[in-house]
């Protein structure tokens, strides 16, 4: 799905250059659940911002589900975007003026899905994650884990090939984040391929690999035996 | 760019953010009211002005005696000029291809009757010709014509006021009224724009005042009509041959300047005009002044309010948002606000300026109003700008990489 080859970034910070990823090899398969670890500074967002195209890389190659990313034009980042990727992030990035429902329509109405179909996909998405009742309210009026759950939401609405999840829990209480957590796993379930970025170990060890990041290279790479986060939901 | 989906999500941030739907609103709509009320005042004055000074003819020149002050031809100095019928004769025969029409004026005052009433006016012998230097307007009868003067007839044409006074709501049109002891039959009243004085006047045949007067024939003064098409040039040309014309026949020294006087209202006229056209150069600084104000009101809004979205439209570009569709949506929201806003405003200024009317006719300011096309085309260029201005923020929102626009708190 994922295909990375030996991926360079670095950041221009005035005269200096700050060298982030220096030469990552990595790939992801079909229905993978992968937390990427690293200390801060460790260059784990920088590489889920290029693996997510929000970012460009600077040296090596990304094929995502057999396209070439590279030299994009901002018109056809989005396009990829928005076909190919689901995002989750940190600070839930819900637009606060919308309902629930239709920050869950958002990404449909920039796939030109029509406005009733989008409607229903949203209240579909919003039941999946347990929030359908909640539909109607604005963001302001949720609580964390729902904001994130309602970004998850937001993310599947799209029917990405890939979840991509910056630090998803990191805002959250333990209790919250192992439902978002099981949430996450129940979709990885379903078929669908995600990445998490994570400093939590906890969390890292409900996936079903964990990739070490430290100083822009990977330094571990491991499949381990998923904890399943059910067993802490009530 | 334009289906009903995107109006849709447009209405909807509308909707939802209705202090700065407000604020560029407000901004566009007072602009526009401003402009739109400022420049309508402006035109008001210049009414006002054009109601001053326009109510006689310009294309004529007053002539009025004098005495000499320098001996000439035998001549003593300190005699008093007097002008003739003939003058007038002579004058249309010398310089006819300038002289449109001649009238003499013989002002005099005197006890005006009818029956009970009685009144001081003033009373003016003229020719037929008066009627085009005076801007006479008739309301009912007719003016003094070439027969009146041929017959010396004892025909008046009185104001509107005169009629007024004397006769009340009656017909005067027919009665003999008496004039300074003498019975004159009304034929005619008129109107004048040239204020309350103008409507005290009573009008007779120049030649039945001279016959009272023990047969004259002299005139007290005199009015030079001129074709119009001769223009200012024309005019100033006129002004000195007619000097050069009456000095000679009137043995005047060409060095004097106190045997006669000739009022040019052509050179007023200029004045007038290079007055008012200062006006309207004031007004349209003002109003320039106010689109400019207005303009940069609505470019800082466009930048506040694309400053204030930018989070909000990285999450739309990591959703799946091209450039385009940030650009579009920023715009046409913009666009739409000020449109509706802008003729908002417009309307509301021309209701203002209907409102007032005349109310403001003790200020200066007589029937403002403002061109329907002038009021389009500023709200036209004041959304346009708006776009412009939008367009630039807009376009830099839209390059912002995403993950920048979400890391701005």
């Amino acid at each position: 799905m994922i295909e990375i080859k030996d991926l360079h970034k670095s950041y221009k910070m005035g005269s200096n250059s700050l060298h982030v990823l220096k030469g990552i090899n990595f790939s992801v398969e079909d229905g993978e659940l992968v937390a990427i670890m690293g200390s801060s500074g460790s260059g784990k967002s920088t590489l889920l911002n290029i693996l997510g195209m929000l970012d460009e890389l600077d040296e090596g190659s990304y094929t995502l589900d057999g396209v070439p990313i590279k030299n994009m034009n901002e018109t056809k980042a989005a396009q990829y975007r928005n076909k190919f990727l689901g995002f989750v992030f940190q600070s839930f990035n819900l637009i606060n003026y919308k309902t629930a429902a239709e920050n869950v329509a958002l990404p449909l109405y920039y796939q030109k899905v029509g406005r009733k179909e989008r409607q229903e996909k949203a209240l579909k998405y919003l039941e999946q994650v347990g929030l359908r009742e909640w539909a109607g309210h604005l963001p302001s009026e949720l609580s964390g884990g729902q904001k994130q759950r309602v970004a998850i939401a937001r993310a599947m609405a799209a029917e990405p090939k890939v979840l991509l999840a910056d630090e998803p829990t990191g805002a959250l209480d333990s209790k919250t984040s192992y439902e978002v957590m099981d949430l996450i796993q129940k979709i990885n379930d379903a078929g669908n391929t995600i990445l998490i970025v994570t400093h939590e170990p906890d969390i890292a060890k409900m996936c079903k690999r964990i990739v070490h990041l430290k100083d822009g290279i990977i330094i571990e790479d491991e499949k381990i035996t998923q904890v399943r986060a059910a067993q802490y939901v009530q | 760019m334009f289906s009903r989906d995107n109006w849709k999500e447009i209405f909807e941030t509308i909707q939802k953010n209705k202090l700065r739907t407000f604020l560029s609103g407000f901004t566009v709509a007072l602009g526009i009211l401003i402009f739109v009320v400022l420049f309508g005042m402006g035109n008001g004055l210049i009414n006002t002005f054009d109601d001053f000074f326009g109510d006689d003819a310009t294309n004529v020149l007053y002539v009025f005696p004098g005495r000499t002050t320098i001996p000439y031809k035998g001549y003593k100095s300190n005699r008093t000029i007097e002008f003739d019928n003939s003058d007038l004769v002579d004058i249309e025969k010398n310089l006819a291809m300038f002289v449109e029409y001649t009238t003499p004026r013989i002002t005099r005052s005197g006890l005006v009757k009818y029956k009970n009433e009685s009144n001081n006016y003033t009373t003016r012998a003229v020719g037929p010709a008066h009627q085009y230097a005076e801007k006479t307007i008739m309301m009912k009868g007719r003016y003094l014509n070439n027969e009146d003067i041929k017959n010396r007839t004892k025909y008046v044409v009185i104001g509107r006021l005169v009629e007024q006074d004397l006769f009340g709501s009656n017909n005067s049109i027919g009665e003999y009224i008496d004039v300074a002891g003498i019975a004159f039959k009304v034929i005619g009243v008129f109107q004048d724009e040239g204020g309350d004085n103008e409507e005290r006047l009573i009008y007779m045949p120049y030649t039945t005042r001279q016959l009272i007067e023990k047969n004259t024939d002299k005139i007290d003064q005199f009015i030079v009509g001129f074709k119009p098409e001769i223009g200012y040039v024309g005019a100033m040309a006129l002004d000195k041959s007619l000097n050069r014309f009456i000095k000679e026949k009137k043995h005047i020294s060409p060095e004097d300047q106190n045997g006669f006087f000739i009022r040019n209202v052509a050179d007023q006229l200029k004045q007038n005009q290079q007055f008012a056209r200062v006006l309207q150069i004031i007004v349209a600084f003002v109003a320039f002044g106010t689109i400019i104000a207005g303009i940069i009101g609505i470019s800082n809004i466009m930048v506040f309010v694309v400053k204030e979205r930018t989070k909000e439209l990285g999450i739309r570009k990591a959703l799946g948002a091209t450039p385009r569709s940030v650009i579009s949506s920023i715009l046409l929201e913009s666009v739409f606000i000020t449109t509706i806003s802008g003729f908002i405003g417009m309307i509301l200024g021309i209701a203002i300026l209907n409102f007032m009317g005349d109310k403001l006719k003790d200020y200066f300011i007589t029937n403002p109003f403002i061109d329907m096309t002038m009021a389009i085309s500023a709200t036209v260029l004041l959304i346009l700008f708006g776009a412009i201005a939008g367009y630039i923020p807009a376009k830099r929102a839209a390059e912002i990489k995403p993950i920048v626009a979400l890391r701005d708190e």
